[in-house]
């Protein structure tokens, strides 16, 4: 059967030249970064080197910087880390109602633990209103926390004009990046956040790396306390091998990231064009133009999303409805909900998101299956007859293993 | 559509996985699928352990499909779940019923939109792990009760029809526990020495109450009122009918000394539960509605089993038809006729139907 992977948003296949970079530090560069003898020194190398490599892909400088397990912990370490830290200044956060799981599971931990949190929606094109995050601040406002690029839509929110908001009200930004790293460029100093989170395996890099910029000054209390690592901000021993594979996916995806917009943006059309010339009643979700190159949400009305999913996977096409949850049961999409979808058109939904290995043959394949797929199913109601003419009836009397 | 690609509704336990393990074995093109119903990550970390479709029993499943090597699905239902079997579960005590959510849970969550599903994906069939048999006959399909009478599970599948039937396998129909335990281990299954799901799965510790205080508003489910004798004559004080099913003996608060005293019937206009003596529990018939018929049923008149309750010793009746509604008399008086159960129809090992009972006669 083909295997045909376009779920890059879930994550994404580590790149050979990320292996090459992560190889030496899980076979002969064993030692700990943090021990003064000769086996620390190269695994110390190492992680400083990627730190250096991640900071120019950031724009920012070395001690901005902390190696984390992943997006989710970024994400945790900047929203928890500052609200307990301003907890003397305020209890209000700002966030939308369109983010990752790890913002806003995490703002609700802290509604539980005392906080305000105002989840800001979106409108149909799933774009955020400016003029209702001025109206949302306030006195007590510590925390502004909007993501950067939409993971189900792709939809990309004017973060610097966001920050701008926040300087003028000397209110802490951060900035969920996980979905824009490698897609748009990241200069923290251009987009005017305090703190953005970025995670290793949506950039070719391996699971069980992350990063977050923490602008210097700012005030964080750490999530995980031990050893004095990443500068008393991050306790436990680095992962080496992971942070050398981000250090060198960062380099790759700065190298590369105009060839590979341009060339995913192509696909993209391609792909969209297709479907929606060759199936009827077919909406693409999200704003037309403000949307990353890789992502394609679109909806296929009278069919559920779900099911499709599964008809692709049985060909061999990997494609998902939104993020992957802990339990990998497919929920209702909270994204498009909050941009007004009706339920039945939101459960219809499914997201394309391209990347490297793709190919037009492969997006070829997808225009040529999906079609009678989607066919099939809608003609289902009246599903019986047609099944029972040509199943089998079957006994099962006495069969035993 | 494919004849021999078949989704089986995992549920973690070991009957639904030995099912998937004995229908790959016999050359099916097996997909397992487990429910999501119920959101617990609200609760924290309960021990769900014993219930069906808990996170822990989503995990296990996923490792049998492992074991077997055939894909795997969670589908999500929890929406569906809520309002067609909790909202009727919470909305059923609140009149004075005793719910049955495992029939409801059945006919909507299983043979309904899981059906539907195997149907979108293309499967030819759903299999589930229930002990029952459907006998396949030109022009009809009969559902039989399981070889095994211990675990027979019939009683629960009264609402299959026709169409259902046709698209439905249950692999374990002939098969004892022993035997299916005994084919878990044989296939290797990690779950061959699993305990039974007993509790109802969203439901904490058998505290039902709970759920309903917190669905329906503490203050109105819990309304207190006055435990009397069928004549009226007050004998204590309840504090919510809900919390009382018909034939109860326990949590009776009652100190005359004449006891024991038994829930005979519940009077929902004056909140007043009625109790009586164990004789008084006794009904020579009863009513039930919304009774469907696998086949074209028994005659106006005709002699049938009737079960009462899942684990009731079938009993002979006469019913007679009228609609949807159905008039049961037993040839012997039958305990505890419980409004809210259902009321399913035999004819030796075959079901014929069933309906949910509105209320004794007599």
């Amino acid at each position: 059967m083909k295997r045909i992977y376009f779920d890059h948003n879930a994550t994404t296949p580590v790149q050979a030249e990320v292996f090459e970079a992560m190889l030496p530090f899980l076979r002969d560069e064993w030692g700990n970064p943090s021990s003064i003898h000769w086996a620390g020194r190269a695994p110390r190398k190492a992680v400083e080197e990627a730190r250096d490599k991640v900071c120019r892909f950031l724009n920012c400088s070395a001690a901005e910087l902390i190696f984390t397990s992943s997006g989710s912990e970024s994400d945790n370490l900047a929203i928890k880390g500052t609200a307990f830290a301003k907890k003397s200044k305020g209890n209000h956060i700002i966030t939308t109602k369109v983010e990752h799981p790890a913002v806003l599971n995490t703002c609700k931990y802290l509604e539980r633990e005392g906080f305000e949190v105002t989840y800001l929606g979106v409108d149909a094109d799933g774009m955020l209103s400016l003029d209702e995050l001025r109206a949302a601040i306030r006195p007590q406002t510590i925390l502004i926390t909007i993501m950067y690029v939409n993971n189900e839509t792709g939809v990309i929110f004017p973060v610097d004009e966001i920050g701008k908001i926040a300087e003028v009200h000397a209110v802490t930004f951060h900035t969920d990046a996980v979905q824009a790293a490698g897609k748009l460029p990241l200069d923290v100093k251009l987009l005017r956040c305090d703190l953005l989170s970025i995670s290793g395996h949506k950039l070719y890099a391996p699971k069980g790396v992350g990063a977050l910029y923490v602008k210097k000054g700012a005030r964080l209390i750490p999530l995980i306390h031990g050893g004095h690592h990443e500068r008393n901000r991050r306790g436990g021993t680095e992962n080496v091998s992971g942070i050398a594979g981000l250090g060198r996916a960062c380099e790759i995806a700065a190298r590369d990231m105009d060839k590979e917009t341009e060339r995913l943006g192509r696909l993209k059309h391609r792909l969209e064009r297709g479907l929606m010339d060759r199936i009827p009643h077919v909406k693409l979700n999200g704003h037309s133009e403000k949307r990353i190159a890789n992502t394609a949400n679109l909806s296929f009305e009278f069919v559920e999303g779900e099911s499709l999913l599964l008809n692709l996977d049985m060909i061999g096409i990997a494609a998902s409805s939104g993020s992957a949850c802990t339990s990998g049961s497919l929920e209702p999409s909270h994204v498009l909900v909050s941009m007004g979808l009706t339920p039945e058109i939101s459960h219809g939904s499914v997201r394309f998101s391209l990347g490297r290995a793709n190919t037009e043959e492969e997006v070829d394949y997808l225009i040529e299956k999906m079609p009678p797929i989607v066919e099939r199913m809608r003609g289902m109601s009246p599903l019986w007859n047609e099944a029972e003419k040509k199943g089998a009836l079957i006994d099962f009397e006495k069969k035993s293993c | 559509m494919n004849g021999k690609k078949v989704v089986v509704a995992m549920s973690g336990g070991v009957d639904s996985s030995t099912a998937a393990a004995l229908l790959k074995d016999q050359g099916f093109e097996v997909i397992g699928m487990s429910m999501q119903l119920w959101d617990y990550s609200e609760r924290g970390a309960r021990d769900t352990a014993g219930s069906c479709c808990s996170l822990d029993d989503v995990y296990d499943a996923r490792r049998v499909a492992d074991t077997l090597d055939i894909p795997f699905y969670v589908v999500n239902m929890e929406e569906v779940f809520s309002r067609e079997v909790v909202d009727y579960f919470v909305g059923s005590y609140l009149k004075g019923f005793t719910p049955n959510p495992c029939i409801k849970c059945n006919d909507v969550m299983k043979f309904d939109v899981l059906l539907r599903k195997s149907m979108e994906i293309g499967a030819g069939y759903l299999a589930t792990g229930h002990y029952a048999r459907i006998r396949r006959e030109a022009g009809a399909c009969r559902l039989l009760k399981a070889d095994d009478a211990a675990k027979d599970q019939s009683y629960f599948l009264f609402t299959m029809t026709q169409d259902r039937l046709k698209r439905v396998l249950f692999p374990l129909g002939s098969l004892t526990k022993d035997e299916v335990r005994g084919c878990a281990k044989k296939f290797g299954l990690g779950v061959a020495e699993k305990r039974e799901s007993q509790e109802i799965c969203f439901v904490e510790d058998g505290h039902y109450s709970d759920l309903i205080s917190t669905r329906a508003g503490a203050r109105h489910a819990s309304r207190p009122g006055d435990i009397v004798d069928r004549l009226g004559a007050p004998l204590g004080s309840h504090n919510g009918l809900f919390r009382y099913t018909i034939g109860q003996r326990r949590g009776l608060d009652i100190k005359d000394g004449q006891g024991p005293y038994y829930v005979v019937g519940m009077d929902l206009p004056a909140n007043r539960l009625i109790v009586g003596k164990e004789d008084e529990l006794l009904s020579r018939g009863l009513l039930a509605n919304g009774v469907t018929w696998i086949t074209d049923g028994p005659e106006d008149g005709e002699g049938v089993d009737v079960k009462i309750r899942y684990r009731h010793e079938p009993a002979r009746a006469v019913i007679s038809r009228r609609g949807n509604d159905v008039r049961v008399m037993f040839s012997t008086p039958q305990k505890s006729v419980t409004p809210g159960q259902a009321a399913v129809f035999y004819r030796g090992e075959e079901v014929l139907g069933g309906g949910w009972i509105e209320r004794a006669i007599g």
